[in-house]
C-alpha cells in the first residue's frame, strides 16, 4: 500500500518489517521513527479529532503536540515517540464529529 | 533507581553540559531524556547520523558529538526514553520508560527542557502536511527525510537554515514566504553594533542566504494574509506580498516564527515566570546561575529564555557549578573561578539576540488571529471563542478553560497557551503578566494505569 510519498528518503538500506495500519500491511524500516516512517510511506492522516472529526497528521515530531496520536493495542500513543517494530498493529483514531 | 545528587531533565546542549560538569565535580547525576538517544532537538541523533549526513546538516550540527561524548562517563546515569510526568518536592521525579513507571530522587534539580516552536495559528494550520519547521529539521536529522514540494513560511534564522539544508540535499523548497518587513530590519539596525560582537553568527546567516539565492529559491517578503488551503491535507499556501495575492501549490508547509521556552515542567512545580516583551513569551525568573525561586531548582538553556545552543551549553555548566557548590562538593572560590570565563562567553554569544529578535519578529496576524482561526489544535477552539469568553468577563486562561476547553486537550496548552494569553490580554486591555498563563498540573504527559501498575517496586524502595 505504498502510495506516492511527499518525502524523499536519503537512507534506504535499512531492513524492513511489516506493520499493520488500519488493517493494511506496510513495509517500514525497522527501528525508524514510526511517525516519520508512516509519512515516508505516504500516510498523511494519522487520526481524526474527537471534537469535529477533522484530519490530523504529525506537526511537531517532538512529542509536544499530540497530533500524531495513533492507537496501538487499544492505547493512544504518540507515533513520533515510537520506533517501528515488526508486527505493530496500528489503528487510526476515529473522530466523533461533535460528540461533545 | 538509586538516590542521586542532581537530576537533569533533558539531554540537549544545556542538559548534557550540566550533567558533564556536575559529574566532573563528583556528583551522581541522573540525566532523564525522552528521546532514544542524547542530543535534544538541535543535535537530534547526532551520534548515529553525523557521518551519514554531516555535509547536509553542517558543522553546527556535528559539533554536538562533543557534548554526547561528554556524558559517557562515570557518575552519569543517562536514562533514555524517559518521559517525565511528575515532579514532587524533595525532589522525586516520576517518569515512564518502556511501558513502566519509575522514579528518581535527588536534592537538586536542573531543568533543561529546551524550547517549543511558537504556535503559528493561521487558517489551515491544522491540516495534515502542515508542520512546524523544527519538525522538518527533525525528519531530516533523525530520519534522512526531505519534503519534495515544500513551502517554508514565517520568519527567523531557522527558515534560512532549513532552506539551505534542503538546497544542499538537492530538494530546494518551492519558496520562502517571509513575514518580516524592511521596517523590521531598519528597527533592528540599532542593535547591529551589539550583534557584531557575535559576528560569526551573522556571517553564517549570510552564507546560508547566499546558498538560497544561488539556488534561485523564490523569496516573498512582508507576507500577510497567510492561509493554507486543502480539504484533508495541505494543497497550497495563499498570501499577499508586494501588493498582490499569491498562491503556491505544495504538499508540505513548514511554519516557523521563532521558538519559546518550554515551561511546562517549571510551571508544574510553581516556578515564577514573567513576560519577556522582546521575545514575546513567558520566561521563568532565574538569577545569573539559573537558580529559580523554588529552592534547589535550576533552569538552563532555552527553557530559561531563548539563547541558542551555544548559550544553552554554557548555562548548563554554570547551573551545575552552582548546584555542586550548594551541595558542598565544590569550593565557592572554585565555583566563581570556573564560572567567570563562562559568563563572559555567554555574554558574547548572547550579543546577537536583540538584533535577531528585532529583525525577525513573530508574524503579527498569528499573535492575534482572526476570529474563525483555530487556536487550540486539540480541542478545536477558535480565537473568536476566546474573545467571546473575554466579553463574558473572562480575565485569565484558566477561566477560559471553563468556556471552551482551550488547553484541556492532551498537549496541555503547549501550542495554544501563549495565544490564549495574548488574545485575552488584548481583549481585556491588560498586560500578559496580569493575564497570566494556564496552571500546569501533573501528569505532564499522559501515563496509563498499566504503566503505573508496572512500576518496579524495587525501584520505588530504592528511591525512598
Ligand atoms: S507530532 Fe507532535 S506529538 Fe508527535
Amino acid at each position: 500500500m505504498k502510495t506516492a510519498s511527499p518525502f524523499l528518503e536519503l537512507d534506504t538500506a535499512a531492513p524492513q518489517g511489516t506493520v499493520w495500519f488500519d488493517g493494511a500491511p506496510l513495509d517500514l524500516p525497522l527501528g525508524a521513527n514510526l511517525a516519520a516512517a508512516l509519512l515516508a510511506a505516504g500516510v498523511a492522516v494519522f487520526r481524526h479529532t474527537p471534537a469535529t472529526g477533522a484530519p490530523r497528521g504529525p506537526f511537531c515530531m517532538m512529542g509536544a503536540c499530540f497530533d500524531c496520536l495513533v492507537e496501538i493495542d487499544g492505547v493512544a500513543r504518540q507515533a513520533c515517540m515510537l520506533e517501528v517494530a515488526d508486527g505493530l498493529r496500528i489503528t487510526r483514531p476515529r473522530g466523533g464529529g461533535g460528540q461533545r | 533507581m538509586n538516590q542521586h545528587d542532581v537530576i537533569v531533565v533533558g539531554a540537549g546542549p544545556a542538559g548534557m553540559a550540566a550533567a558533564a560538569t556536575a559529574a566532573g565535580a563528583g556528583l551522581r547525576v541522573a540525566l532523564l531524556d525522552e528521546q532514544p538517544r542524547a542530543g535534544g532537538q538541535i543535535y537530534r541523533d547526532v551520534d548515529r547520523v553525523a557521518d551519514r549526513r554531516g555535509a547536509i546538516l553542517g558543522a553546527d550540527f556535528t559539533e554536538g558529538r562533543r557534548l554526547t561524548a561528554g556524558i559517557r562517563r562515570d557518575g552519569i546515569d543517562h536514562v533514555d526514553g524517559a518521559v517525565v510526568w511528575a515532579i514532587e518536592d524533595g525532589f522525586r521525579v516520576s517518569f515512564t520508560r518502556d511501558g513502566c513507571a519509575a522514579q528518581a530522587t535527588a536534592p537538586k534539580l536542573i531543568l533543561a527542557t529546551g524550547a517549543l516552536e511558537r504556535p503559528m495559528p493561521v487558517p489551515g494550520w491544522t491540516l495534515p502536511g502542515v508542520m512546524m519547521a523544527g519538525a522538518g529539521q527533525i525528519l531530516l536529522k533523525q530520519s534522512g527525510m526531505l519534503a519534495r514540494r515544500a513551502v517554508i513560511v514565517g520568519s527567523g534564522p531557522l527558515l534560512y537554515l532549513i532552506a539551505a539544508q534542503m538546497v544542499r540535499a538537492g530538494t530546494p523548497p518551492l519558496a520562502l514566504v517571509e513575514t518580516q518587513t524592511r521596517g523590521d530590519l531598519v528597527r533592528a539596525g540599532r542593535h547591529l553594533a551589539g550583534a557584531l560582537r557575535g559576528a560569526g553568527y551573522l556571517a553564517k546567516g549570510l552564507k546560508m542566504l547566499g546558498e538560497i539565492v544561488r539556488a534561485r529559491v523564490p523569496r516573498h517578503a512582508g507576507a500577510t494574509d497567510i492561509a493554507i488551503v486543502g480539504d484533508d491535507r495541505a494543497k497550497a499556501v495563499t498570501f499577499r506580498s508586494g501588493g498582490r495575492s499569491r498562491s503556491i501549490d505544495c504538499d508540505t508547509v513548514f511554519l516557523h516564527h521563532g521558538v519559546v521556552p518550554n515551561t511546562q515542567a517549571a510551571r508544574s512545580i510553581g516556578v515564577a515566570h514573567r513576560w519577556d516583551a522582546d521575545q514575546h513569551c513567558f520566561v521563568p525568573i532565574v538569577d545569573a546561575w539559573g537558580a529559580t525561586d523554588v529552592d534547589g531548582v535550576f533552569i538552563a538553556g532555552d527553557s530559561a529564555g531563548i539563547g541558542g545552543a551555544e548559550v544553552a551549553e554554557i548555562a548548563g555548566r554554570i547551573a551545575a557549578l552552582k548546584a555542586a557548590a550548594d551541595l558542598g562538593r565544590l569550593a565557592q572560590a572554585d565555583r566563581d573561578r570556573q564560572a567567570a570565563p563562562l559568563r563572559r562567553q555567554r555574554d558574547r554569544q548572547s550579543a546577537v539576540r536583540p538584533f535577531l529578535d528585532a529583525a525577525y519578529p513573530p508574524y503579527a496576524a498569528a499573535l492575534s488571529p482572526a476570529d474563525t482561526t483555530c487556536i487550540c489544535r486539540c480541542e478545536e477552539v477558535t480565537a473568536g471563542d476566546i474573545r467571546t469568553a473575554a466579553g463574558l468577563g473572562c480575565i485569565g486562561p484558566n477561566q477560559a478553560k471553563a468556556f471552551g476547553r482551550a488547553g484541556m486537550g492532551p498537549c496541555q496548552g503547549r501550542y495554544c497557551g501563549l495565544t490564549v494569553t495574548a488574545i485575552l490580554a488584548e481583549a481585556n486591555g491588560r498586560t500578559p503578566d496580569e493575564t497570566g498563563y494556564f496552571r500546569i498540573r501533573p501528569p505532564l504527559k499522559p501515563v496509563t494505569l498499566g504503566e503505573l501498575a508496572a512500576m518496579d517496586d524495587g525501584d520505588r524502595d530504592a528511591a525512598e
